[in-house]
Order: structure tokens, then C-alpha cells, then sequence
């Protein structure tokens, strides 16, 4: 008999990240923080926090940017990459909330800040934001499922709801992607000079507008790998332009602010800080001259690597604010333990492996039906001369 | 009237009697590896440090305006009216922002337990309501921690700078520190000396959110009304478009206005 779901290379790293983080998981909740992480009291946030909290709600912001330019904006070419789009953001958050349960010391209170407030706190901001737009996105990827199973009467309900929804979305999605940034407002004297300014929740927005877009580039990239469809080039390499756009207005804030503060000086003093602050601003810099060029904008490989390149400038970005930054005042260091790592893979994994499967068997490569009998089919977009 | 508590350095002798009172007051195991260990930790809410001949104490400084307070999304950490931050474990869902917001890096953590709890000095609120003194303040033999209301020991602490100034680094540690503090310090050397933060910002730090959090219901409001209307903008063209069409479609006659 042959094998429904035969081993492919990519399938036994999956396996394998999955055993591995079973273990992991078994350690974390059974033996608690302390045995399953290299967390201390001078240094209480570690991986979980920085990559898979701040970079997980950020590399699913493509969401709420693609919503708003096409649902407020009405910007009608991009339609065909929303609906990807919101999906990544719907599994990003689902998979954010799952890496707050194995960081959160008391896991089974996650809703506490619902009912125990506190609107000083930036922390209670976002867990309502994201507990909220969780919520909006599970109705913008609802249709999906509905379409899917043909329903059209709940369709055009929903239809309705659309415009609301997507400006709470964009409202949510702005408030907390801000907020992340403002997280580390109250740390002055602990965050280094390279990263802490005033502007953090400014920056924490633009970078997420920009990874966003990344994101959406990067995984129609892979789609169109996987399933052999064709890559709306036109479509990808107009979002190309609007992200070297998004990454020069993100890189003379940053740099403007840098100058402003005095904290330029910083970068030249050969310390590991000022080296991965190196590593972060070229892999901003770099795709963004290269994106301004259309040669390489319309090239489908460079494009993806530029993609690449925001994506792991950004990540830089955000371990840099939470983990490297954060160090040297803390008089420790912290390096992940394996199963902090195992863990945070795993995530990952389960967010290709979702993504995967919903494209499968959901449309999400599809125009959205709209009920009011336009064809299924999608209007071949206008090829935009890029 | 608010209580606290005044730490003089220079009439410590180190003998560790606080620590000793505060292990038992919390009912934590005290012995000569407990006493040995210089920091704050699960197993030690206030610590002495030695730093040659000098020494110093290591306790949560009960912030004016706590930063631990203002960061909790739970409201688990309270600052009471009567002086002391406390910590109320069964809202606590673990987050540990109250941890790396502090900065003085005072509230710790118990890793090792399946069910953590923060945990941290609480100025023995429950003595002050009794009206007695903390419990490191009754233990210490020298007078070097002692209780009172905060304006008293400000002026106590004056006094003995003025008396013997030479004795002194010139400064009230926790007067004016992020914001002011519910503990008072005095020292023969500089605080950074004694492993406390030495330049701390003198605003409370929660303001420092504040700033950005306050703009949350502007952009609430401002963005609705702008989403709202780029929606109705872009969306009339279509509609006037939709209205026209099958009119367009007609040649429009001259006078006749679409």
C-alpha cells in the first residue's frame, strides 16, 4: 500500500521538531520555568517573550495592513493576496496565545486581565487588543470555512459585518503593535541607549507595517512553490515598492531618532550591542535600496530574498530590544536553553504546517466571493506596470 | 502619613539580624548558605551586601509611584496608602513584567516551583497596621534600619547629615529616586557603590507609559472616524460608478447631468 503521507525531508524536521518539543513541553509542565528555561530573576523574559510573542504578532501583521488597503483603501488589485494574508495573521496570534501559555508562570489565569484590570498597564492593553482581534480574526477567516462548505446565507451576514470588523481590526492591531514597543518604555536606565528612545511604540508599528508586508511576499513565494501556482508577480512586486517605501520612512526615524539622542556614538563602540545593531540595520537597509530598484522588484527570487532579508532585520530588530539590549544591565547573561528553543521551533513549524493545510483545503488562493453574484472566478488582475 | 522605613549604612555592622527576622517572618529557611548569598532571591526578600568595610541593604524601596504597580495587567501589586507595595497572589498570572520593570530589580521569583508566586518584601504591612515596626527594624541591634512616617525620617536623615557631614555621601538615596521611595537611604559612599541603580531618572517611571498609553483613546476615536471616512471615500466613486452605469451606457443627452 502506498503511504498517504510518504517521508519527505521537510516532513521528518517537522517530526523531529515536534518529538523534540514534546519533550519539552512534558518538562515545562511538570517541572516549571525554572527547570525549562535559562529565565532568572535579572533576567525574566527570555525567547518565548522575544521571538515568539513580539516577532509572532508582528510577522502577522500583513493581516490588518493588506485588510485596510484593500477593504478601506479599496485598492481592489491586491484582493487576491487578503485573504493569505489574514490567514497568517489569524494562525500567528492563535500560535502568540499558545507561546504565552508556556511562558505565563500561572498559564490557567491568561484571562485574568479581562476582568482584573488595570489601564495603566501596557501589558493589560495588549492582552485585550489581542484577545480582541484574535477574536475579529477568527470572523475574517470564519467565510473561509463557510465558502468551503458552500453555506451562502450566513455569507452575506457576514458580508455585511466585513467593514466594522476590519476597522477594529486595523484599530486593535494598531494599539498593540505600538504597545509591544511600549513595553519596554519604563526600562530607560536598563535598555541600551541603541534601543531605547521615546519613539519604541512608533517604531514597533512601521517595522510591523513592513514585516507585514514581507510575510505576505514571502509565503506567496512558497505557495506558489508548493502548489504550483502561478505568483501574482505584478501584485508582489507593487507591494515590493510599498515596502522599500515603509523601510526608508522606518530607517530615517530610526536613524533621525539615533542622531537626535546622542546615541549614534554607540554604534562604533565595537561591543556585541553595536554589532547586532550592525546586523539589524543592514538587513533593513540592503533590501530596501535593492527593492527600490524594478529589476529586482520583478525578479520572483530576489524579491523573495529581499523579503528574506526584512524578515530576519526585523527579528534582529525585536531580540535586539528584548534580549541583547536588555543584558548588560541585567548583570547576567542569557543564552535559550534547548528546550526554550525547542519549543519556540515548534511554533514555527506549526505555523508553516497550518498555513499549509488551510491552503489545501480552504480557499484561500481564491477572490472572496462576494455574495452579491460576482463570478467565482477571479478577474485575471490588471497587470500594474511596475 | 505614609510609613517607611530608614537604612543608615554607617551604623550597620552587618550582622545580618534582619535578614535573620525576615526569613522568619515569611517562614523562609534561614542558615549560613542562605546568609551567604549577597542578592535578593526566592529564598531572601532583603539582603545585606558587604562591600569591604562598608555595608549595605537590599529590600524592595516601596516606590512613591511604583513602576511594578503600573506595569501589573492584573493589578496583582498595590500601592497602599499607608506606604507599603503588596502583592496579592491570587490575581497573579505569572507575566513577570512587575520583575523587569522594577529598578531596582527587587521582585523575584519562585523557578523552581510548578506554580510560581512573585515575591517580594511588603514593608510587614501587617505590623505597621498594628502599629508596630517592621520586623528587620525591630532585629537590627544598631538603629541602622528604623521605622517611622516618611516626612519624620526625611528630617531625621537632614539631621544627621548636618550633624556629622563628613560621615555622609551627600544624599538621601530614595528621596527623589524614580520618583521617591517609601525606604530611605543614607551611606557613608555613593549608592552605585552599595549595588543599587545610581542614576536613576527622578520623574516616576510609569509616566514614561503614560505618555503613549494616554493617546489610546485618541487613536480610538480619531481612527474610527478616519477608517470610517477613507471607507466612505473610496467607496462613493463605486457607488456614483454602480448609479451611472447603466445610464452611461446611454449616450447622455446635452443639458442632462449624470
Amino acid at each position: 500500500m502506498k503511504l498517504r503521507w510518504p517521508l519527505t525531508f521537510w516532513r521528518a524536521v517537522f517530526l523531529a521538531v515536534m518529538a523534540a518539543a514534546a519533550c519539552a513541553t512534558w518538562i515545562r509542565f511538570s517541572r516549571g520555568l525554572g527547570a525549562s528555561t535559562h529565565l532568572s530573576d535579572q533576567f525574566p523574559w527570555g525567547l518565548w517573550i522575544g521571538f515568539d510573542v513580539l516577532c509572532g504578532v508582528g510577522l502577522a501583521a500583513g493581516g490588518f495592513t493588506l485588510a485596510a488597503v484593500v477593504h478601506i483603501f479599496n485598492i481592489r488589485r491586491y484582493e487576491p493576496i487578503v485573504r493569505p494574508a489574514i490567514l497568517t495573521a489569524f494562525l500567528g496570534y492563535v500560535l502568540v496565545i499558545v507561546a504565552l501559555l508556556y511562558d505565563l508562570g500561572r498559564p490557567y489565569r491568561i484571562w485574568h486581565p479581562l476582568v482584573m484590570w488595570n489601564p495603566r498597564s501596557v501589558m493589560f492593553e495588549v492582552a485585550w487588543c489581542v484577545t480582541l482581534y484574535t477574536t475579529v480574526l477568527f470572523f475574517e477567516v470564519f467565510p473561509l470555512i463557510l465558502e468551503r462548505l458552500g453555506r451562502r446565507r450566513p455569507l452575506v451576514w457576514m458580508h455585511r459585518a466585513m467593514i466594522p470588523l476590519v476597522i477594529a481590526g486595523v484599530i486593535l492591531s494598531t494599539l498593540h503593535q505600538s504597545s509591544l514597543g511600549s513595553l519596554y518604555l519604563i526600562v530607560p536606565e536598563k535598555l541600551h541607549p541603541l534601543w531605547y528612545t521615546p519613539l519604541l511604540p512608533l517604531l514597533f508599528f512601521v517595522s510591523a507595517i513592513s514585516v507585514g508586508l514581507a510575510m505576505t511576499i514571502f509565503e506567496s513565494w512558497h505557495s506558489s512553490k508548493a502548489f504550483g501556482r502561478q505568483l501574482e508577480l505584478p501584485l508582489l512586486a507593487s507591494l515590493g515598492r510599498v515596502l522599500a517605501v515603509v523601510l526608508l520612512v522606518y530607517s530615517t526615524m530610526r536613524f533621525r531618532d539615533l542622531q537626535r539622542r546622542g546615541a549614534l556614538a554607540r554604534a562604533f563602540e565595537g561591543s556585541t550591542e553595536s554589532w547586532l545593531f550592525w546586523l539589524e540595520t543592514v538587513l533593513t537597509v540592503v533590501p530596501m535600496l535593492l527593492l527600490f530598484r524594478s529589476s529586482i522588484r520583478t525578479r520572483p527570487r530576489s524579491l523573495y530574498w529581499c523579503a528574506v532579508m526584512v524578515i530576519f532585520g526585523f527579528v534582529t530588530h525585536r531580540l535586539n530590544v528584548s534580549i541583547t539590549g536588555m543584558e548588560a544591565a541585567s548583570g547576567t547573561t542569557y543564552l535559550p536553553k534547548w528546550t526554550e528553543v525547542s519549543i519556540t521551533l515548534a511554533i514555527v513549524a506549526a505555523g508553516f504546517a497550518a498555513f499549509r493545510l488551510a491552503v489545501k483545503y480552504l480557499p484561500v488562493f481564491e477572490a472572496a466571493h462576494t455574495p452579491a453574484a460576482v463570478p467565482a472566478e477571479l478577474q485575471p488582475s490588471p497587470a500594474t506596470a511596475d | 502619613m505614609s510609613f517607611a522605613v530608614l537604612y543608615d549604612s554607617t551604623r550597620c555592622v552587618g550582622c545580618r539580624f534582619c535578614e535573620r527576622a525576615c526569613a522568619q517572618k515569611w517562614g523562609l529557611p534561614y542558615n549560613d548558605a542562605v546568609a551567604a548569598e549577597e542578592k535578593l532571591s526566592e529564598r531572601k526578600l532583603t539582603a545585606v551586601v558587604t562591600r569591604g568595610e562598608v555595608f549595605g541593604r537590599r529590600m524592595c524601596m516601596h516606590c512613591l509611584d511604583p513602576a511594578c504597580v503600573s506595569v501589573c495587567p492584573v493589578a496583582a501589586l498595590k500601592k497602599t496608602t499607608s506606604g507599603p507595595v503588596v502583592y496579592d497572589e491570587s490575581r497573579c498570572m505569572g507575566c513577570r513584567y512587575c520583575m523587569l520593570a522594577c529598578p531596582f530589580g527587587v521582585p523575584v521569583y519562585e523557578w523552581s516551583r510548578l506554580l510560581p508566586r512573585i515575591k517580594k518584601c511588603n514593608l510587614c504591612e501587617e505590623r505597621l497596621r498594628d502599629g508596630r515596626p517592621t520586623a528587620c527594624s525591630e532585629a537590627c541591634p544598631t538603629g541602622a534600619t528604623v521605622t517611622g512616617q516618611r516626612e519624620e525620617l526625611v528630617q531625621e536623615a537632614r539631621r544627621r547629615m548636618a550633624a556629622s557631614p563628613g560621615d555622609y555621601w551627600p544624599g538621601i538615596y530614595g528621596l527623589r529616586e524614580a520618583g521617591g521611595t517609601s525606604v530611605l537611604m543614607l551611606a557613608a559612599v555613593p549608592p552605585a557603590q552599595l549595588g543599587l541603580p545610581g542614576r536613576l531618572p527622578h520623574e516616576p517611571l510609569p509616566a514614561l507609559t503614560w505618555r503613549a498609553l494616554s493617546l489610546v483613546p485618541d487613536v480610538v476615536g480619531v481612527g474610527s472616524v478616519l477608517l470610517g471616512s477613507i471607507y466612505w471615500i473610496t467607496h462613493r466613486r463605486e457607488e456614483v460608478a454602480a448609479a451611472e452605469g447603466p445610464r452611461a451606457a446611454k449616450p447622455v443627452k446635452k443639458g442632462e447631468r449624470p
